[in-house]
């Protein structure tokens, strides 16, 4: 079960500059896991405390995970995950 | 340094402008060439809809993302409006800033009549503010002041 990972700009410092690199698992959970065993550091910029961060957008197959399970959202063979930064600000 | 065509301008403002007293934010898409041009307006809608913060839509982003990657374009600016206060970056947008090429645009309306525009970079929470030159077109703006055309030197005597 093998996935395409899209890695933003801000995290290519993990994957040697690599902007999609692939990773196993058939879960998101999953999926973070073997990227961390890759490119260690990286599930510490997307998970804290067993969560996604709430400013990191992070699609399957362009579903924002956010409403298809978090971490458990089902990554189908061959599909694609992508990472993005959320943009976001405020006056205060 | 920021160099920004004189029209990309115009349309960041209009948009702070008509979604005042909300933040505005969006876009300035360039080639992912090094040239640091921004040359391709996109506006986003605040997901947040609110007057003292933003947020790009999850969606509307992954979108405008694709499309990006699919032109070889980088976002060159990333901007939005503060309604209210300065435009400097607040605490939020600071800690919150995840592109580190990326020129932060604000654009201030607290005033109805003049807006102000400022530009920073923001990599690993430090600010730094940067000069903004705005041109008519990229032609002459790379090579210094001795190749702006003339014009660009006479006073406009309709602003005071």
């Amino acid at each position: 079960m093998s996935a395409t990972v899209s890695i933003p700009t801000i995290l290519r410092t993990h994957t040697g500059g690599e902007k999609q690199v692939k990773a196993e698992g058939k879960t998101l959970q999953e999926v973070i896991t073997d990227l961390e065993a890759n490119h260690p550091g990286i599930k510490d910029r997307l998970v804290t405390d067993g969560a996604l961060h709430r400013f990191v957008n992070v699609y399957v197959n362009d579903e924002d995970v956010r409403f298809t399970g978090g971490l458990d959202a089902q990554v189908p063979d061959g599909g694609t995950v992508t990472i993005l930064p959320a943009v976001a600000g405020g006056s205060r | 340094m920021l160099v920004i065509r004189a029209d990309l301008v115009e349309q960041m403002v209009a948009h702070a402008r008509r979604d005042h007293p909300d933040e505005a934010c969006g876009i300035l898409a360039g080639p992912d060439d090094g040239s640091d041009r921004p040359e391709r307006f996109v506006p986003m809608e605040n997901a947040e809809r609110s007057p003292t913060f933003y947020r790009f839509d999850s969606m509307e982003q992954l979108k405008v993302y694709k499309a990006m990657d699919a032109n070889d374009e980088i976002p060159v600016v990333v901007y939005h409006s503060h309604t209210a206060t300065e435009p400097y970056p607040s605490r939020t947008d600071i800690s919150l800033a995840q592109e580190p090429f990326a020129h932060y645009v604000l654009v201030g309306t607290r005033d109805p009549e003049e807006h102000e525009l400022r530009s920073y970079r923001i990599v690993d929470g430090e600010v730094t503010e940067e000069e903004v030159q705005v041109v008519e077109n990229y032609m002459f703006s790379h090579t210094g002041a001795s190749d702006v055309p003339d014009q660009a030197g006479v006073p406009d005597p309709t602003r005071s």
